[in-house]
C-alpha cells in the first residue's frame, strides 16, 4: 500500500490576472492530520475547491490513493473517497439534522425510483441501513439528541459538527475541514480539537485549513504554509514555526 | 396502537366512500356540468403533483411545464383518432405517454441544468412556447399534428370495450359519461398521490430537497445533481404525460390553445398557492383553483343581478380580478401556501422572527 494518501503534483488556478495558486505541490500521508495555512488570501480555500472539484486547476493533477484522481466533478471526488466541509457552513437548513447525514449517504446506496415507488425490502432494508447509520454518526460527533431538529436552528458549534457528521456519512478515505474553528470559543474549539483527534485515532486522514495557529500547531503532524499561491513551507510545526520565510511572511506577529 | 390503526382504517373508508359518492351528489345537487368541472379539477391535480416533483421538491422553477400535457394529448390525440386512422387502445397510449413526456422532460431539461432561479424560468418558459408553436405548425410541409384546428373526434376512454363517453347501467344505476371519467381520474390522481409520497420519503426525494437547500453542498455529498435533476424533470413530465391523455380522450379534441404559457403559470399557482413541496397542500391548491373559478362564473351573474338589478361586471374579467386579488392576499398572508410542510412554515416564521 502506497504511503501517501494524496499527491497533490504543481497545481496552478488563476482568475483573470489573479495568481490565486502557482505550482503548489504537497502530500499528504495516511494517517496524519495535515494543516494548510497561510494569512488571507494566500490560496488555501482555492486549493480546497480545486481538490473538491468545484474549481479546475488549470495545471497539475492529483493523485489519490494511487490513481490519478478524476477532478470533472465533485461528486465525482466525494465518490472517490475525498469529503469536505465549507468555511461558510453549507447545511440542507430546512431538513433536520438526521435527513442531513441522510442525504450524506445517497453515495453509497442505490435506491432509485422503482425501489422508492414499490419499497420493496431491498429498499426498506436500505432505508434503515441509511437511518441507522445516519443515527451512529450523530452521536459520534455529539448532537445525537438533535437529530429531529432543523438544521438552520441548530447551535453555531453543532451545525459544524452536524457538517462533519454529514461529510462522514460520504465514508471518505480524506476528510478535508475549511476552517472549522472560525468563529468558535475556546471551549467549543478544545472539543472540536478532541473530534479531530478521534477522527484520525479511527483511521481517517485529515486535511485543514486553520487560521488558529495554536490549533493548527498543537493538532498538526505536518504543516504546509501557503502564501501568494506559492507554498513556502512544508514540515513539521515546530521547523515550519522557526523557518524565516514563514515567519515573515504570517507568523511574524504571532511568534514574536 | 391497535386502536390508532384503526382510526386510519376508518378514516380511509370514509373518505373512500365519500369519493365515490361525490358525483351522485354533486350530480343530483349542482347538476351533471359540475361533475365534469370536478373532472377537470381532478386533471389539473394530477398536473399540479407533477410540477410539484420539479417546483416543490427540486426546486426548480419550471414555467413551461404546460408543454408535457401538450405531448401527453397530442400523443394520445394522433394514435387513436382517425387524423392517421390509428385507433391504439387506452392502456398502450396512456403508458406511451408518459415515457414519451417522460423523454421530452429529459430533453428540455438536459440544457437547463446549468441554470438557476430566474433563468432556469425564462428557458423553460421559452421550451413551452416552442413545443406549443411546434404544435400549431407541424401541419405543413407534412401534415402532422393538423395545426391550429386541432385535432377532433379522438377515440374516447374504453375500458374492457366499455365507452366512457356513454351513460353506463349498472344494476339499473345510470353512470353518465362525467362520472365514469370521474372515477378513471380519481384512480390515476390516487396513484400519482401514492406515487409522490413514496418519492418524496425515499434516497431520491430527499437528495432532490438537497438540491433545493443547497447545490454546492448536494454536489460535495456525492450527488450527481444533472441525473437527479434529470430525474425530477422526467418524474414531473411524466405525471404530466399521463394527465394530458387522459384530458385528450375526455374532451375527444385538443388544440395547441389549451396549452398556452397561463396554463402553465395556473399550474404554477396551484402549487405556490397550495403549499410547494407538501402533497396535500397541492392537491387544495389544484382542487380551489380549478373549482372556485367556475363556481364565480355561475355565480357572478345571479348575485350581480340579485344586488344592483344588472350585471356590472362580466363574470370573465371578475374572475381574473379575483384571482390577482386572490394571489395577492395569499402571498401576503400565508407566504408559505395555504396549506404548507409543517418544515416550510416554521422556515417562514423564522424568517419572520429575525
Amino acid at each position: 500500500m502506497n504511503e501517501l494518501l494524496l499527491d497533490a503534483q504543481s497545481i496552478s488556478k488563476s482568475f483573470g490576472g489573479v495568481r490565486a495558486l502557482h505550482d503548489v505541490s504537497l502530500s499528504i500521508r495516511r494517517g496524519e492530520i495535515y494543516g494548510l495555512i497561510g494569512p488571507n488570501g494566500a490560496g488555501k480555500t482555492t486549493f480546497f475547491n480545486v481538490l473538491t472539484g468545484l474549481y479546475t486547476a488549470d495545471r497539475g493533477r492529483f493523485v489519490f490513493d494511487g490513481a490519478p484522481l478524476n477532478i470533472s466533478a465533485p461528486d465525482e471526488v466525494a465518490a472517490a473517497g475525498i469529503a469536505r466541509t465549507f468555511q461558510n457552513i453549507r447545511l440542507f437548513a430546512n431538513m433536520t439534522a438526521l435527513e442531513n447525514v441522510m442525504v450524506g449517504r445517497h453515495l453509497r446506496t442505490s435506491a432509485g425510483v422503482v425501489g422508492a415507488v414499490l419499497r420493496n425490502r431491498a429498499t426498506r432494508e436500505e432505508e434503515a441501513a441509511i437511518a441507522q447509520r445516519a443515527h451512529e454518526l450523530l452521536k459520534y460527533v455529539g448532537i445525537h439528541r438533535h437529530s429531529n431538529i432543523l438544521a438552520r436552528h441548530l447551535a453555531y458549534g453543532d451545525q459544524r459538527r452536524l457538517e462533519i457528521a454529514r461529510a462522514l456519512a460520504t465514508e471518505p478515505k480524506l476528510l478535508a475541514l475549511d476552517e472549522p474553528a472560525a468563529g468558535m470559543n475556546a471551549t467549543e474549539t478544545g472539543a472540536l480539537k478532541k473530534l479531530i483527534e478521534a477522527l484520525r485515532a479511527d483511521g481517517l486522514t485529515l486535511l485543514f485549513i486553520e487560521h488558529d495557529v495554536k490549533l493548527v500547531m498543537g493538532l498538526c503532524d505536518r504543516v504546509a504554509v501557503l502564501d501568494y499561491g506559492e507554498k513556502i513551507a512544508e514540515d513539521v510545526p515546530a521547523e515550519v514555526q522557526r523557518d524565516a520565510k514563514v515567519i515573515e511572511a504570517y507568523l511574524g506577529g504571532v511568534v514574536a | 396502537m391497535i386502536t390508532d390503526r384503526r382510526k386510519a382504517l376508518m378514516g380511509m373508508v370514509l373518505i373512500g366512500v365519500a369519493l365515490a359518492l361525490l358525483p351522485f351528489l354533486v350530480g343530483k345537487g349542482l347538476g351533471n356540468s359540475w361533475v365534469r368541472v370536478l373532472d377537470f379539477a381532478l386533471l389539473y391535480v394530477m398536473l399540479a403533483l407533477g410540477l410539484n416533483i420539479v417546483v416543490g421538491f427540486a426546486g426548480l422553477l419550471d414555467l413551461g411545464y404546460i408543454a408535457f400535457y401538450a405531448v401527453g394529448a397530442y400523443l394520445y390525440a394522433l394514435l387513436a383518432s382517425p387524423h392517421f386512422g390509428l385507433h391504439w387502445p387506452v392502456w398502450a397510449v396512456l403508458p406511451l405517454g408518459a415515457l414519451v413526456a417522460g423523454l421530452f422532460g429529459v430533453l428540455l431539461g438536459a440544457p437547463t441544468l446549468r441554470l438557476r432561479g430566474d433563468y432556469l424560468a425564462i428557458v423553460t418558459l421559452g421550451f413551452g412556447e416552442i413545443v406549443r408553436i411546434f404544435i400549431n405548425n407541424l401541419n405543413a410541409p407534412v401534415n402532422i399534428t393538423n395545426g391550429p384546428q386541432g385535432i377532433s373526434q379522438i377515440d374516447p376512454v374504453r375500458i374492457a370495450g366499455v365507452p366512457l363517453s356513454k351513460t353506463l347501467e349498472v344494476f339499473g344505476i345510470g353512470f353518465p359519461s362525467v362520472y365514469l371519467y370521474y372515477y378513471l381520474f380519481l384512480a390515476l390522481t390516487l396513484l400519482i398521490v401514492f406515487v409522490s409520497i413514496r418519492l418524496e420519503d425515499s434516497r431520491i426525494g430527499r437528495a432532490w430537497v438537497a438540491i433545493r437547500e443547497d447545490e454546492i453542498a448536494a454536489k460535495a455529498c456525492g450527488i450527481d445533481t444533472r441525473n437527479v435533476k434529470l430525474l425530477a424533470f422526467a418524474m414531473g413530465a411524466t405525471f404530466g404525460g399521463v394527465a394530458g391523455g387522459l384530458f385528450a380522450g375526455f374532451q375527444e379534441f385538443v388544440s395547441p390553445e389549451s396549452f398556452g404559457l397561463m396554463e402553465s403559470i395556473m399550474v404554477l399557482c396551484m402549487v405556490v398557492l397550495g403549499g410547494m413541496g407538501h402533497i396535500p397542500g397541492v392537491i387544495l391548491g389544484g382542487l380551489l383553483l380549478a373549482i372556485l373559478p367556475e363556481a364565480l362564473r355561475h355565480g357572478a351573474v345571479p348575485m350581480q343581478q340579485a344586488a344592483f338589478g344588472r350585471v356590472l361586471l362580466d363574470p370573465e374579467s371578475l374572475r381574473m380580478l379575483l384571482f390577482g386579488l386572490a394571489l395577492i392576499a395569499v402571498m401576503l398572508y400565508r407566504p408559505a401556501g395555504l396549506w404548507p410542510e409543517a418544515r416550510r412554515k416554521r422556515e417562514f416564521l423564522a424568517e419572520k422572527a429575525k
